[in-house]
């Protein structure tokens, strides 16, 4: 790989994002990546191009990849491709990077995209930022953004004009955040948590000129060192907490009385039109299942509506929601750390306070 | 038969983070814990151990004082442990970490019949990064993420958890898991373990050790050599603490008032 390597960083052009599919479906980070890759494009002035792997994909959603920001579409056909394996996915992407060269590859943070990102890094020889929460290319854009967000006197700094990508991720659970560059190898990779950026409009337009360029990789059996016996789905609903608009959250709290605690919660977030989330002390017990937990092991949401019931507040868990537009925290605590982050807080038991907010809002709805 | 674990150690986030006035973390004012996900990686290595009577070996590469980590692993049923520390190491991102383990991992040896265990996530640097890339370096089948391992023969099938299910794959050895809490639960250190873990051998891999394996290219190790580095580092600010109300009825007021419902 060092002759790649050591290949000059100018001759890399243009933005890519991994189109994630699963069962012939583009899984909706996708949209959020092509809708943050479109700005980065637009500063650098180069193409946006998505890659999409699979076997026998409908037509009409790689060329909707367009009406997301793609200028071009990489499709990569092969049966091999048609279930993610780590090998085969590897293969597929790497050896077009190696041929086209694109300056940037942005990577869905999905149990997939974390598997596949480091893989290709490694193999591409270069660096890979996990879980990144806001990307520039623009040093003007970068500055903006740490005038609103950060410590920084941005104006006494020196920052280094260029264009390397800056990618800023949270880190100890969101004390600390870092703005890392890789400025020696191409492409710049990092991946991005799904929810985290925000999917753009659907443009006709764009889904109507967008270049699809089908591709079959050069791909055999031999090259996949894992056999897929089984593709299961869990039989219960998963819970879409990510795109929820409100998410009302229980933690340890409801240990009292936890049927009770989950009903509270269930029927609050009926009235507020959301669903439930929880802690991970939570999930961790087993009163709700995992794919209810918001924090940093678990997902990053930013609803309109955020309420912690019995939630103490621990970084972990703020990490996955603390950019919600309103907090609301319920605590028989007042010194839970929950109400530093909390727009609104009410010290109390929530087995009381949650059946008066419940009456109270249908009174006000009524 | 050997399975090999890599384990970091990792300052106890649990509650309290010190982070010093340049917003950068104080480690030492901080206890170091064995990162949770690798607690299950040995565990899995150890269960393996109790069915085919295989070696554990425990690799970390850290400051010296990491090598008393190695120690309560080798307590728990670790047979060895390879302490991975040198200055030229220091300040690696991924790629040089995964480089320096992978060299190490070589050094120690993989066989046909071996696996390699990580953890798929430190709780400090947070990237499930590491796992993936030892194994792209040392050319071996990854799964991550799983959630059950069944020997048969010399394949393994796993379960390899999905956010909305999961998908069993077969693998053959040798090849690179990476491990979650939901594997199994980790055991303690045993009253014998503790006994004879001093007598047990640490192997110290300092940079001359490493420096000729050909996975090891000197100039993409250590902060220098690392691909990506830290711009600038920051901290958020400090939301303004929000505003107290007393009950139900004044928030549903003020909620109402803002047309938040
Ligand atoms: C590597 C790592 C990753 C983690 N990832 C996550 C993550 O993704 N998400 C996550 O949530 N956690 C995560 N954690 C765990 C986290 O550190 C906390 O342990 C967890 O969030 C605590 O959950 P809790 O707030 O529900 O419970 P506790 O901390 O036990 O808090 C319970 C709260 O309920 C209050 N309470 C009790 N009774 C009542 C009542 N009747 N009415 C009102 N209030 C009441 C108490 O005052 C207390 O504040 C992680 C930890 C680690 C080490
Ligand atoms: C604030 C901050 C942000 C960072 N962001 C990035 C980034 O985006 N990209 C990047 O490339 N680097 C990054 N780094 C550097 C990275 O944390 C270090 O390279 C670290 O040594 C390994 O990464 P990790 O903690 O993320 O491990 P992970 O990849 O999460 O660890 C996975 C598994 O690999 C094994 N493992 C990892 N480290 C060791 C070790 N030292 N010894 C033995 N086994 C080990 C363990 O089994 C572990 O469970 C960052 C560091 C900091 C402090």
């Amino acid at each position: 790989m060092a002759e790649f390597n050591a290949m000059d960083t100018a001759a890399f052009k243009g933005v890519w994002v991994f189109c994630e599919q699963r069962e012939g479906q583009i899984q909706t980070i996708s949209y959020q990546l092509l809708s943050e890759g479109r700005k980065l494009a637009n500063d650098l002035g180069v193409e946006l191009c998505g890659v999409v792997m699979g076997s026998e994909l409908n037509e009409d959603y790689i060329k909707a990849l367009g009406g997301y920001g793609a200028d071009r579409v990489y499709y990569l056909d092969s049966p091999l491709l048609k279930d993610y394996t780590t090998d085969g996915y590897a293969k597929a992407l790497c050896d077009l990077i190696m041929e086209k060269k694109p300056e940037i590859m942005l990577i869905g943070a999905t149990n997939l995209g974390r598997d596949l990102g480091p893989r290709c890094a490694a193999r591409l020889h270069t660096g890979l930022t996990a879980d990144c929460t806001h990307l520039d290319v623009d040093v003007e854009k970068y500055k903006n953004f740490l005038r609103t967000t950060s410590n920084i006197d941005v104006d006494n700094t020196k920052f280094e004009e260029n264009t390397n990508l800056k990618m800023t991720r949270p880190a100890f659970g969101g004390h600390l955040m870092a703005t890392i560059i890789c400025p020696r190898f191409r492409p710049q990779m990092s991946t991005v948590r799904p929810g985290v950026m925000q999917t753009q409009a659907f443009d006709e337009a764009g889904a109507a000129k967008v270049v699809v360029e089908k591709i079959a990789p050069a791909l055999t059996a031999d090259d996949i060192h894992v056999e897929i016996l089984d593709i299961k789905k869990s039989a219960k609903k998963m819970v879409d907490l990510i795109g929820a608009d409100v998410v009302v959250s229980v933690g340890r709290g409801i240990s009292s009385d936890v049927d009770k605690g989950i009903a509270l919660a269930e029927e609050l977030a009926g009235v507020l039109g959301g669903v439930v989330g929880a802690s991970r002390a939570v999930t961790d017990e087993g009163w709700l299942s995992s794919d209810h937990q918001v924090g940093q092991t678990g997902k990053t949401v930013h609803p309109r509506i955020y309420v912690a019931l019995g939630i103490s507040g621990a970084i972990q868990h703020v990490a996955g929601m603390q950019d919600s537009d309103t907090i609301i925290a319920i605590n028989k605590n007042e010194s839970a750390p929950i109400f530093d982050v909390a727009t609104y807080g009410i010290v109390g038991d929530l087995f009381k306070v949650v059946p008066e907010l419940i009456k109270e809002i249908r009174a006000a709805k009524a | 038969m050997k399975a090999i674990v890599c384990v970091k150690q990792v300052p106890d986030t649990q509650g309290k983070v010190a982070v010093k006035a340049d917003g950068t973390m104080d480690r030492a004012a901080m206890a170091t814990i064995t990162n949770p996900d690798d607690l299950n990686a040995v565990e899995a290595a150890l269960q393996l151990k109790d069915e085919t009577g295989c070696e554990v070996v425990v690799v970390t590469m850290g400051p010296p004082p990491a090598e008393g980590m190695l120690r309560e692993l080798i307590a728990r049923g670790a047979d060895r442990g390879v302490l991975v520390s040198g200055r030229e190491f220091g300040g690696s991102d991924t790629f040089a970490t995964s480089q320096i383990l992978a060299a190490a991992v070589n050094k120690i040896g993989v066989g046909p019949e071996d696996i390699v265990f990580c953890g798929r996530q430190a709780i400090d640097g947070d990237t499930a990064q590491v796992g993936p890339q030892i194994a792209e370096k040392l050319h071996l089948p990854q799964v991550t993420y799983v959630t059950d391992i069944k020997k048969d023969g010399n394949s393994l099938v796993v379960k390899r958890q999905l956010e909305d299910g999961y998908m069993e794959l077969k693998v053959n050895t040798p090849c690179l898991l990476t491990c979650i809490k939901e594997l199994n639960n980790p055991r303690y250190m045993s009253v014998s373990g503790i006994f004879e873990c001093y007598d047990k051998p640490i192997d110290v891999f300092d940079y001359n050790t490493l420096k000729d394996d050909p996975l090891i290219e000197t100039d993409t190790i250590g902060l220098k050599g690392s691909p990506t580095n830290v711009y600038k580092s920051f901290a958020p600010p400090v939301k303004g603490a929000g505003m107290m109300v007393e009950d139900a009825a004044q928030l549903v007021g003020i909620l109402n008032d803002k047309h938040l419902i």
